[in-house]
């Protein structure tokens, strides 16, 4: 974790969505810092790739988007119109998505696909956009980029459609990039591979990279920075290693007692599971949503749960820092 | 939304049954034998013009036949080939579109080689034809529609069987070495009543309308009955003096087949049939 | 893909005979085709050289085989009640009928195919629901009526349009609009129905996350994509169009292929009926091969496998 100048890229505050009655996301904050890995965990249901698009502007149209500061290098992205934000989409911030089968336009080739973000944002004449394309397919570790661009998203694999939709997505040399569980849709071997690639982009290029995933031994790997989601709220937020060496939220506590990180369970310890499942929540909820599956839980989680903090280490619960003492984690 | 959709299908049941209505009870509402001519009294215009007599609500047609009454007949014999026609190539239809979705295979190929022949004939050029060669009557027109008329119903009918004969329940009967009649009459043909219920509606609306297009090029229901396309195809020579000719009768078509086809569509929403077009 | 085109060719083919056949056993509905022709006032003699001068006294069987080789080279013999051969006949009239069929379908997608993307973007607004309205009275507009009003207004109120005949592109105005009727339905409610499909995608996300413009994303890569079960309809569409020409040919007087069937069928004169329903129903073959070859093009899965 390097000291370098640490600049804000996205900087968002009290972010709020909701899908008709439904809030998916009461109130996020969020930093991500130029240049870092920050990874945006928690179970499934819990609003981490809702945030993502919100971020990006692509909610669905019954999505609603409410936040006190959304904002890109300075650049407020909520007064923003669609076509200001398109612009910046693709070109500054990009995005790849769980579904490489998917994501892809079946009717065009690899190589058009690329070619048209590029030529959207720089210009410039189909044949440099297709070198360009090529000279990222391969820095994305594509064998015989060139043949690729001519083909469909049908003639390849899910892995290599991953690593076409992470060419693309670099296509305009973006600041951030979002990836929204790039490899849950892959196989074992495949996901290492392409989290690897990650990895070495997002250092190489100087990326901030906002990866949302589920899988701790992903966060561990590859986090500068972690912020935990449950329930449409980030519950706990610190740079990785103080995340791991003390968690403090229940709820992160829990997460990290079910996972083995290597070298920090011991071999002969149980893994620990946390009962019941993430609520759905509708309007008008207060206090602390993890309250219902918490073994800490108090009267007083009912109320307005405050975000305490020490140093970059901040945690929305009553209970004090060190409350279950250091570097110790929860069985 | 929901609103929206249930005035429709409220709307369509309320044309349906009015029009149902003057067809049933046809001879207590007519207010004149429909067949009976008055040269003096010869095209008379409807109430809402000038010169228009009380005893003729609608007017009186070229042979001075009361317009209203065989507009009310007229009902009964829309009816009459919608149902028919619906009954017959309903009946063909289902049977070869469930035998090719139950059986699949060499039979289903067949059953689409069939329905794929079907559709490549031209539908009203074959039912003129027919009726030219065989002559015309009421029967005839309803016969000749249904042999024609079938392809949507077997193509509904083979999709959804197919859907339904994999679905798990069904594979547990056979399973438990139910006989093939007894899963095709209870498990299958129950399940895929609603959407040929809809496919129905559809159906009955298009044989009505063919009905009157073949009407009104002279091979359909025979005159002096009155039918709505005989109709206009009777008032066609005085239209350009006597425009309410052919407007009473195609209004009455089209306000008949949008009711119809509005019943179908609130139907379709209600039973999530959304595999018919 | 080669043999997937092998075995859709062998179909068409295969359906074509049995349409051919179909059309030789449609004309023998009537009985003896030979006192048909021969009117009811004709005596026993001259039904009898009639019966020998058109090979009826033949077996039903040579009969066929006959007339169906024939018809397979494009012979349809001679008309009896134009005294002309049947293949001058259609292919005096096939012009008017196709003009008729293209401007009706032109007229077709420049309404349905607009209206279908408008409602599918506004999707469940009050727009979407006066084009599913638009299609609702399409599809119950009785199309010999709405020509008559067509007449009345265009023709005759308003003096735009001439009312009936074939003498300048004017007059396939109104037919044409009138036929398009019966296409606009069923073509806008697909095209809708794919857009909607194709908006919610994973891959219309990915083109918005790479920030094309909206005429791109709705154009380019929607569009694309919902236009594969559009094109096959078209085709379908088409061939019943000018299945249906014989209703707008008849109320507009056109002299097209339509005129021509109801003229035949009047007057029994079976040669020529026999030759128009076969050509009705290649020409409907000949369409959605088309059409599937063309989708074979625009879908690069098809195209490969």
């Amino acid at each position: 974790m390097s000291a370098a100048p640490r600049a804000a890229l996205l900087e968002v505050r009290n972010l709020r969505i909701s899908f008709g009655g439904l809030a998916a996301v009461r109130g996020a904050d969020l930093t991500v810092y130029r240049g870092e890995t920050h990874c945006l965990v928690g179970e499934s249901g819990c609003g981490k790739s809702v945030t993502a698009l919100a971020v990006m502007g692509l909610l669905a149209r019954n999505g609603r988007r409410k936040a006190d500061r959304l904002a890109f290098d300075g650049q407020d992205l909520l007064r923003l119109s669609e076509s200001r934000l398109s612009k910046l989409r693709g070109d500054r911030m990009a995005m790849i998505f769980q579904e490489p089968m998917t994501s892809l336009n079946p009717a065009y080739t690899v190589g058009s696909q690329m070619a048209e973000v590029y030529r959207r944002h720089r210009g410039g004449t189909r044949a440099e956009a297709l070198d360009r394309a090529e000279d990222l397919l391969a820095k994305c570790r594509v064998t015989s980029p060139r043949l690729r661009l001519g083909q469909y998203p049908h003639q390849l694999s899910g892995g290599l459609r991953q690593r076409v939709m992470i060419a693309m997505a670099l296509m305009c040399d973006p600041e951030l990039l979002v990836a929204d569980e790039p490899t849950t849709a892959l196989d074992v071997t495949v996901q290492a591979q392409i989290l690897r690639l990650l990895m070495d982009l997002q250092r190489d290029l100087g990326l901030a990279l906002m990866l949302i995933t589920h899988d701790l031994g992903v966060v561990a790997r590859m986090a500068h920075r972690v912020s935990v989601m449950y329930a449409g709220e980030v519950v706990e937020s610190a740079p990785a290693a103080e995340l791991f060496g003390n968690p403090t939220h229940p709820y992160t506590r829990g997460l990290l007692a079910c996972v083995p990180v290597p070298g920090k369970v011991r071999r002969d310890q149980p893994l620990g599971s946390i009962p019941g499942v993430v609520p759905r929540i509708g309007h008008g909820f207060a206090g602390c949503a993890f309250r219902d599956r918490c073994g800490q839980a108090r009267a007083e989680c009912a109320r307005t749960v405050p975000w305490r903090t020490s140093g970059e280490h901040g945690y929305r619960c009553i209970l004090p820092p060190g409350w279950a003492g250091p570097a110790s984690l929860a069985a | 939304m929901r609103v929206m959709r249930n005035a429709g299908l409220a709307t369509g049941a309320v044309i349906v049954g009015a029009v149902l209505f003057c067809a049933v009870f046809a001879e207590l509402l007519m207010p004149h034998d429909p067949f009976a001519q008055d040269l003096t009294r010869r095209l008379l215009p409807p109430f809402w013009m000038e010169g228009a007599d009380p005893n003729h609500l609608l007017g009186t047609d070229q042979l001075g036949r009361d317009y209203l009454s065989r507009l009310i007949l007229g009902a009964r014999i829309s009816f009459l080939i919608g149902i028919f026609a619906v009954i017959v190539s309903g009946l063909i239809g289902i049977t070869i579109g469930v035998i090719g979705g139950f059986f699949g295979g060499r039979i289903d190929d067949v059953v689409m080689f069939v329905i794929t022949t079907r559709l490549a004939i031209p539908l009203i050029l074959v039912a003129l034809a027919v009726v030219s060669l065989v002559g015309s009557s009421l029967t005839v027109v309803v016969l000749t529609l249904g042999l024609l008329l079938w392809d949507r119903f077997a193509v509904v009918a083979r999709t959804t069987t197919m859907q339904v004969r994999t679905l798990d329940y069904v594979s547990a009967a056979w399973a438990a070495g139910c006989s093939r009649a007894w899963i095709l009459g209870r498990e299958v043909l129950p399940n895929i009543l609603s959407p040929l219920a809809v496919v129905a509606t559809l159906e009955m609306a298009l044989a009505i309308l063919i009905e009157a297009a073949l009407s009104f090029l002279g091979l359909g229901v025979p005159p002096p009955l009155p039918s709505w396309g005989l109709m206009i195809s009777e008032g066609k020579e005085y239209m350009f003096f006597d425009p309410w000719v052919i407007f009473i009768p195609g209004t009455a078509l089209f306000v008949l087949v949008m009711g119809i086809n509005l019943l179908g569509d609130g139907l379709r929403d209600l039973v999530g049939a959304a595999e018919v077009r | 893909m080669l043999l997937f085109l092998a075995r859709r060719t062998a179909l068409a083919v295969l359906v074509a005979l049995t349409v051919l056949t179909f059309a030789f056993v449609l004309t023998r509905l009537a009985g003896d085709l030979a006192i048909v022709i021969a009117g009811p006032e004709a005596r026993a003699e001259d039904v009898e050289a009639i019966r020998r001068a058109y090979g009826l006294d033949r077996p039903v069987v040579i009969q066929f085989l006959d007339w169906a080789w024939r018809a397979a080279m494009g012979d349809f013999g001679q008309s009896f009640f134009y005294r002309e051969r049947v293949s001058t006949l259609i292919w005096e009239r096939l012009p008017i009928t196709l003009t008729l069929g293209l401007v009706g379908l032109a007229i077709a997608l420049v309404v349905a195919l607009p209206l279908g993307i408008l409602a599918a973007l506004r999707e469940n607004t009050w727009i979407d629901r006066a084009v599913g309205l638009v299609a609702m009275v399409g599809q119950a507009m009785p199309s010999f009526w709405l020509g008559l009003i067509l007449m009345l207004v265009l023709g005759l109120q308003l003096g735009w349009l001439p009312i009936s005949g074939t003498g300048s592109w004017q007059h396939y105005v109104m037919p044409g609009i009138v036929l398009s009727f019966s296409a606009i339905p069923a073509l806008m409610r697909l095209t809708r129905a794919g857009m909607i499909d194709a908006m919610s995608s994973d891959y219309i996300r990915t083109a918005r996350a790479k920030g094309l413009s909206r005429g791109s994303i709705v154009l380019k890569h929607a569009l694309r994509n919902a236009a594969m079960p559009v094109v096959s309809i078209t085709a379908v569409q088409l061939g019943f169009m000018l299945g249906g020409s014989i209703v707008i040919e008849t109320v507009f007087a056109l002299h097209g292929i339509g005129f021509l069937a109801w003229e035949s069928i009047s007057k029994n004169d079976f040669p020529t009926v026999q030759a128009v329903v076969l050509l009705f129903a290649i020409i409907y073959i000949v369409l959605t091969l088309l059409a599937d070859v063309l989708n074979a093009v625009l879908d690069p899965r098809l195209r490969a496998s």
